[in-house]
């Protein structure tokens, strides 16, 4: 009797978790019991992993209220990522440092996002049912436009701009002395030489999922996400449906924005032009990879997605270099994530919740 | 017609359920050479499913086949597809037009059937070098539309035609189908509702030429709701009703008002006693003035209306008159305009939640579409609308600025209304799509009675449900407007539905109320108010 039970619940478990992130996890988990056979420090990788998870999970996360309002997945990302660029440059512009200048990045960003989102989610209105397609447009064309302003702005902080003009900011620009691994560092524990897990990092993305997940059991999230089930029935019970989209685009673009910082304070780089293009593709996947479909997703499918995305990504290339024994790690990491993206797009119409 | 010849199609003991549904009941029925049958009832009362068995489409086979025969000269046949049935004879004029618009009528005639000429090219290329034969299309479609009796000319391009040609070009190709000699001639045409789209002297030559066939030979089932032509043209005509087989009889002395009852006329025994109002001495809760709603297919152009404080009023109509349109304009779903007073205070439209917020409130016809968050669960589905629009069901904090779901009240209210209306359901978390239709449409009603409203439009409460759930939801209906005196209007294409449960009826044709009865009176009125024939008012 106790077997048959037990058999239930793995496969209620089974079901509830999904094959997919089952398969997945597996796959993560033999790459990990493979790395010390290989000679890859198990330490290093893991530590590796959760800093990847850190700096990616809020811009996993910035695609939650879109999927909730119905305006699908947030491909126009790059976006969110130009209003956080803004913020950054600025910051450093005025030459705010340490800490302050993190917290600084964030309120300048603010705006811009709002800004951004709000004109955003206008154009979305108009497309409604093709929001995804002209999102991808509205996050490349945005990209090229913010080319031409990089280089056009009257920035003067010397760490950002061209050495050689004096003006025009640099393609790369480094954290150091202003925000570089603020949230890293807090609160981090170390263990052994090679295992570092960035508290402070996960922290912060924890106050931001709570907050969203908060948000979704108010009023206007649950207005949101009955927008997102179904906006007829929404609009018979009078809610303003261009406006709950309109504010799910502006938290989405803010949470672009939010995310793109805590990349760069763990990264040690502000990285502009062509920087924001690519990084839809892998916030997206991850979150369908954590099992959200197209108008449903859960903070869950957030953590569980970008942990697996991530992991994969970090392990496979490092994996797969030491059995093969040449330096084709950017080769495997470009297969592997590509591979991911493709196959979770593949998989955008099924949800679990 | 009585003789004792074998009868050209006969359809002996045919019943047929949906699932449980009974819609067609023990039909016996038969059609001699050259008989023209009217068929009429309502909506609903089983016509098109008849004409679905008869032409073996798949919709029936996909629900289980049916019960009984169709045997035509005495054999015994079985359809297989409207294709085989057309081989054996068998053609329909559909209500819809399947025509290319940019090809002639004489090409529309012969469409894939083409005759067609060998050519040289054709000995090196295949038969898909064979030209056309056009001199030969031109003679098969002259031939088709003569035994029509008709003027047309065959070189017209369907686009640029009336739309009375373009049904014209439609009953010419299944008659051209014998002309090519590649199927049995045809001996029965089905007619459904072909006269609907028609101008009157569009419709009177169709039926000149239905007359002509029929002196050919040819047998007709003629299905239409204008009565008058169902008298003019038919031999016999024949009402349903509910599955069943109403009357058959020759048209010989038939009138329109016998028929409008025949189709209607059905006593109903769980009717409650009918309450006296003295109308013009209570209050006037809603009244609508000159409200024109832009719905699709269901166009209201002017509606004045006057709803009474704490009556059930009734409102009826054929299909695709508007009487949908009412609710749905005056709840803001659709384009409306006029002038909409409720309580004595000017409605703001097409804001639903203005309206929401003025004590109204509406369960849809369309309840999978508008009236249920299908992937939510059912405690969502039925506390959502009175969570956003008056703020039950949620704790506050900070002095309102946050707010948060409380899911034990909803909880509990979902609970409270699911013993109520005895909805069926594993679980109140269980999803809104996993219910069965009558069960759904508890749901929407639990859903607006959540927001206790003052007034209550219910369109369509017992489409697409069995007759259990049916009652259920009628009573549940009646009871709420007994014990707490909300206002009820209630839109229904089921006429005895409503004669059940409504103080008074108004009649909805052509965007416009015909009249308002008592429920009481007899159905015969209500039936020439549907066909738009004014009787005296009584109110």
């Amino acid at each position: 009797m106790e077997n048959i039970k037990l058999a239930d619940k793995i496969k209620s478990f089974a079901h509830d978790f999904g094959w997919p992130r089952i398969i997945i996890a597996l796959f993560l988990l033999s790459l990990f019991i493979m790395a010390p056979f290989v000679g890859v420090n198990i330490n290093t990788s893991l530590s590796d992993t959760f800093n990847r998870f850190g700096m990616n999970c809020i811009m996993v996360l910035a695609m939650v209220p879109m999927i909730h309002s119905g305006c699908g997945l947030n491909f126009g990302l790059p976006l969110g990522i130009i209003a956080g660029l803004l913020g950054a440059t600025l910051s450093l512009e005025f030459n705010f440092v340490g800490g302050q200048s993190f917290l600084m990045a964030m309120a300048f960003a603010t705006p811009f996002a709002v800004l951004f989102g709000w004109a955003y989610g206008k154009l979305l209105n108009r497309v409604k049912g093709g929001e995804m397609m002209i999102a991808t447009y509205v996050g490349f064309s945005s990209v090229a436009f913010m080319c031409m302003m990089w280089l056009l702005l009257p920035f003067t902080n010397p760490t950002m701009v061209w050495g050689y003009t004096g003006k025009g900011l640099r393609t790369t620009i480094s954290t150091e002395g202003y925000y570089l691994h603020v949230l890293n560092d807090f609160l981090a524990i170390r263990i052994g030489e090679h295992f570092v897990f960035p508290t402070g990092m996960v922290l912060f993305f924890a106050v931001f999922a709570l907050g969203i997940w908060a948000f979704l059991h108010s009023k206007k999230g649950t207005a949101m996400t009955a927008v997102g089930s179904n906006s007829v029935f929404a609009r018979a019970s009078g809610i303003d449906i261009d406006k709950t989209r309109i504010l799910s685009v502006i938290l989405s673009t803010w949470l672009g924005a939010m995310g793109i910082l805590v990349y760069q304070q763990s990264f040690g780089f502000i990285q502009l032009y062509m920087g924001p293009f690519f990084m839809a593709l892998p916030a997206v996947s991850a979150i369908l990879i954590g099992g959200a479909s197209v108008n449903k997703a859960s903070i869950t499918n957030v953590i569980v997605g970008t942990f697996l995305f991530q992991g994969i990504l970090t392990m496979t290339p490092s994996v797969m270099n030491s059995v093969i024994q040449t330096d084709m790690s950017e080769v495997i990491r470009i297969v592997v994530s590509n591979g991911m993206i493709l196959y979770a797009l593949t998989r955008k119409t099924e949800a679990t919740r | 017609m009585k003789d004792k010849k074998v009868p050209l199609l006969e359809m002996r003991n045919i019943s047929k359920d949906f699932s449980g549904n009974q819609v067609l009941n023990d039909i016996n029925f038969s059609i001699e050479k050259g008989e023209i049958l009217g068929l009429v009832g309502e909506n609903g009362a089983g016509k098109s499913t008849l004409m679905k068995i008869l032409f073996g489409m798949d919709e029936i086979r996909d629900t289980g086949g049916y019960g009984g025969k169709v045997i035509i000269k005495g054999k015994e046949v079985n359809f297989t597809s409207p294709q085989d049935a057309l081989e054996k004879g068998v053609g329909m004029v559909h209500q819809e037009f399947s025509l290319l618009p940019d090809f002639s009528a004489a090409e529309n005639i012969v469409l894939n059937r083409e005759p067609i000429k060998y050519s040289i090219v054709s000995e090196l290329f295949g038969d898909r070098m064979h030209t056309l034969n056009r001199e030969e299309i031109d003679a098969i479609a002259k031939v088709a539309i003569n035994r029509l009796g008709i003027n047309l000319d065959i070189t017209m391009k369907v686009s640029s035609m009336p739309v009375g040609h373009k049904q014209f070009t439609e009953i010419a190709r299944e008659l051209s189908k014998d002309v090519l000699g590649e199927t049995n001639p045809i001996e029965l045409l089905v007619l459904d509702e072909p006269t609907a789209v028609l101008s009157e002297k569009e419709a009177d030559s169709l039926l000149i030429a239905m007359r002509k066939l029929s002196e050919q030979g040819i047998s007709m089932i003629f299905i239409s709701h204008r009565l008058n032509e169902i008298i003019d043209v038919c031999d016999t005509m024949m009402v349903m009703r509910d599955g069943l087989i109403i009357k058959h009889i020759p048209i010989d002395g038939v009138k329109v008002q016998d028929i409008a009852r025949w189709m209607v006329g059905r006593e109903v025994s769980n009717k409650a006693k009918p309450r006296k109002f003295d109308y013009n001495n209570i209050e006037t809760i809603l009244d609508i003035k000159n409200l024109w709603v832009d719905m699709p297919g269901e166009t209201a152009r002017d509606i004045s209306l006057e709803v009474k404080k704490g009556e059930i009023l009734g409102i009826g109509g054929m299909a695709g008159q508007g009487k949908l349109g009412i609710p749905n304009g005056v709840m803001g779903l659709y384009t409306a305009g006029g002038t909409v007073f409720f309580e004595g205070s000017e409605l703001k439209l097409n804001d639903p939640r203005a309206l929401l917020d003025a004590g109204l409130a509406f369960v849809s016809e369309d309840r999978r579409g508008v009236g249920l968050l299908l992937d939510e669960s059912l405690e969502w589905n039925i506390a959502f609308t009175a969570m956003q629009v008056q703020d039950k069901y949620l704790k506050k904090y900070l002095k309102g600025f946050m707010t948060w779901r409380d899911s034990k009240a909803i909880e509990k209210v979902t609970h409270e209304y699911i013993d109520q209306l005895e909805i069926k359901c594993t679980s109140s978390k269980q999803k809104a799509k996993e219910l069965s239709g009558g069960n759904q449409q508890k749901i929407c009603l639990a859903k607006a009675f959540a927001l206790e409203p003052k007034l209550l439009f219910v369109s369509e409460p017992t489409r697409g449900i069995d007759i259990g759930a049916k009652s259920l939801v009628l009573n549940a209906l009646r009871k709420y407007n007994r014990e707490l005196g909300t206002t009820i209007v209630i839109i229904s294409s089921e006429l005895e539905e409503l004669r059940a449960i409504s103080d008074r009826i108004a009649i909805v044709t052509d965007g416009r109320i015909e009249g308002i009865l008592e429920a009481s009176k007899p159905s015969e009125d209500f039936g020439l108010l549907m066909i738009g024939q004014k009787v005296e008012e009584a109110i």
